[in-house]
């Protein structure tokens, strides 16, 4: 039972494809008083932003109401509160998109609060002397294939569309652990100042944005790490005090586990120094913190500090960088391996005689090598798999891997089979710099929308 | 021969082009082990053929964790990488094979 002096925050998903039932459940009989939706990668809004040039209604989360349309019966009778960044590159177009489906369903009357200005891409053009974070290079080379620049954003501003009173919260990029730090903040009313608090919404925004990870997911090693019904893993919650004693657990009866391993494997995922954990809300100090079981699937967590937030915002740049070709085919059985290098050379020797020019080549034996590299300390398994990747500024470069490694079905070595349909990958990379707060700030708005 | 995968478990993440590779023992005798010799040099040359480098190792000595940070590890990023893994998520089964 669910203590009424604690705030329960549910995770409902942790990426753009993650498994909607969990969500579901979690919003039917979880108590919650929050169900948080995190969809955004890295890239997600620079190619939604580039949906939404061509589509001006769209460039939001392309799954948005079938996890809203999942959960928002539950969470309307139950008075569950969404937050979700699933507004992408278009949170106006999110609100308005639940307002068809709600019309549509005979759902009712529904409030959505929309955070805007993290798109701060007009503000980098005028600051093209800016350095990207892990280069150094002026931002000023990728200006002319940006495709997008977005600030991560904090809780301070989820707060402000929580004061709205709308039921559900649509953000565009904001650092993932404030989607979770903003409803304590508002809740208990906590400020910027009250640091041990802070750390604590912070640390649980960290332990629940990856959806599973925390409850079981990415951790089975089967006889060594086990865990139960991993095909109907339940996704987590935390219980929040109003002091930031907090504790991270799980629906009873969904599969999973949440015990003190789960959660420092999830505490230290992505983080570097970890007495400086960097988000817009504070630097996070976890050096000190220590978990406890303090229940079956039940973990407490406690020792987190804080640091005051750093006077400069992380943005993400997007940008056009060209494409990748990927060709694959497969051998069996005695003399495999060497099929496989001679059909590598073959592709090599053929899109050099065609004139096509490749910046990087990666050539992988899908069995042997192909994730910790090494080939030549490898054991030759009974198959392989050739997997040929390449990087070209032209499409028609990139799509020739593909079709000159099918094409060593016919021209090959003997015995090749499973050549892939040639795959042509448009790349969006990213990179990062910092920018001064106030002047993203003043671009940031909220506003509550009606259906 | 000793090896980090029978004294610890391990998660790997991904910002930009580095990787961080968590270890986190199993037990205080294994942490013991663990702190005294695996270090930042040890895991680099395990990775030497992956990633430029540097490698920076952190302790957290309150969850028996070490936290391995490795620039240079992802091919440019998870967006730009030719690789399979572009995330990198398999080195975290790379630093169990470490024989100590």
């Amino acid at each position: 039972m669910k203590n009424p002096q604690h705030l329960r925050i549910g995770v409902g998903a942790a990426f753009a494809d993650d498994r909607i039932q969990p969500a579901a459940d979690l919003a039917e009989r979880g108590d919650l008083d929050y169900l948080v939706f995190e969809c955004l990668a890295e890239r997600t809004i620079a190619r939604e932003n580039l949906t939404r040039v061509k589509f001006p209604d769209k460039g939001y989360t392309p799954r948005l109401l079938d996890r809203i349309g999942a959960v928002l019966p539950a969470c309307l009778k139950s008075k569950i509160r969404i937050v979700t960044n699933m507004g992408a590159a278009n949170p106006v177009g999110a609100a308005n998109a639940i307002f068809r489906h709600t019309e549509e369903q005979n759902l009712g009357s529904v409030s959505c609060a929309v955070v805007t200005g993290d798109d701060v891409s007009d503000l980098l053009r005028q600051q093209p002397q800016l350095k990207l974070m892990e280069s150094g290079e002026p931002l000023e080379s990728l200006l002319p294939n940006m495709a997008s620049a977005n600030a991560y954003l904090g809780a301070d501003v989820i707060v402000r569309a929580l004061e709205t009173g709308a039921q559900i919260v649509l953000t565009g990029r904001v650092a993932d652990p404030s989607l979770f730090v903003a409803p304590a903040m508002h809740h208990f009313g906590w400020s910027y100042d009250d640091y041990k608090r802070i750390a604590a919404g912070t640390t649980v925004g960290h332990l629940l944005e990856c959806g599973a990870s925390v409850s079981g997911g990415c951790f089975a090693d089967p006889g060594k790490k086990d865990v139960d019904d991993l095909a109907r893993l339940g996704f987590p919650f935390a219980d929040v005090a109003a002091d930031g004693t907090a504790w991270v657990s799980k629906l009873d009866g969904s599969g999973g586990r949440v015990d003190v391993m789960t959660c420092k494997e999830q505490l230290i995922y992505e983080m570097h120094d970890p007495s400086a954990y960097i988000t817009p809300d504070c630097v996070l100090d976890v050096t000190d913190l220590t978990f406890f079981q303090s229940g079956r699937n039940r973990v407490q967590f406690e020792g987190a500090r804080a640091k005051p937030r750093t006077p400069t915002y992380k943005v993400t740049v997007g940008y056009l960088d060209g494409y990748i070709g990927i060709g694959e085919i497969s051998y069996a059985g005695t003399n495999a391996v060497a099929k496989a290098k001679l059909t590598a050379a073959i592709v090599q020797q053929r899109l050099k005689d065609s004139g096509y020019k490749y910046t990087e080549v990666r050539i992988d034996f899908i069995g042997m090598s192909s994730l910790h590299g090494q080939v030549d300390k490898r054991v030759e398994p009974y198959e392989v798999r050739l997997r040929l990747a390449m990087r070209t500024d032209s499409r028609k470069a990139a799509e020739a891997v593909g079709y000159e490694t099918r094409a060593c079905h016919v021209n090959g070595p003997g015995g090749g089979g499973g050549g892939s349909d040639p795959v042509v990958r448009e790349i969006l990379a990213v990179q990062s710099v910092l920018i001064p707060r106030h002047l993203a700030d003043q671009q940031v708005k909220v506003k509550r929308m009606e259906s | 021969m000793t090896q980090v995968y029978d004294l610890a478990h391990s998660r790997a993440g991904d910002k930009g082009n580095t990787s961080n590779v968590s270890v986190i023992a199993y037990n205080e005798a294994g942490w013991k082990l663990l702190q005294e010799k695996l270090t930042a040099e040890r895991v680099m040359q395990a990775f030497a053929h992956l990633a430029t480098g540097p490698v920076q190792r952190f302790e957290l000595a309150k969850l028996q964790a070490l936290n391995f940070v490795i620039e240079g590890a992802l091919g440019g990023g998870v967006t730009r990488s030719l690789a399979q893994d572009v995330h990198g998520k398999a080195y975290s089964s790379l630093i169990m094979e470490i024989e100590l």
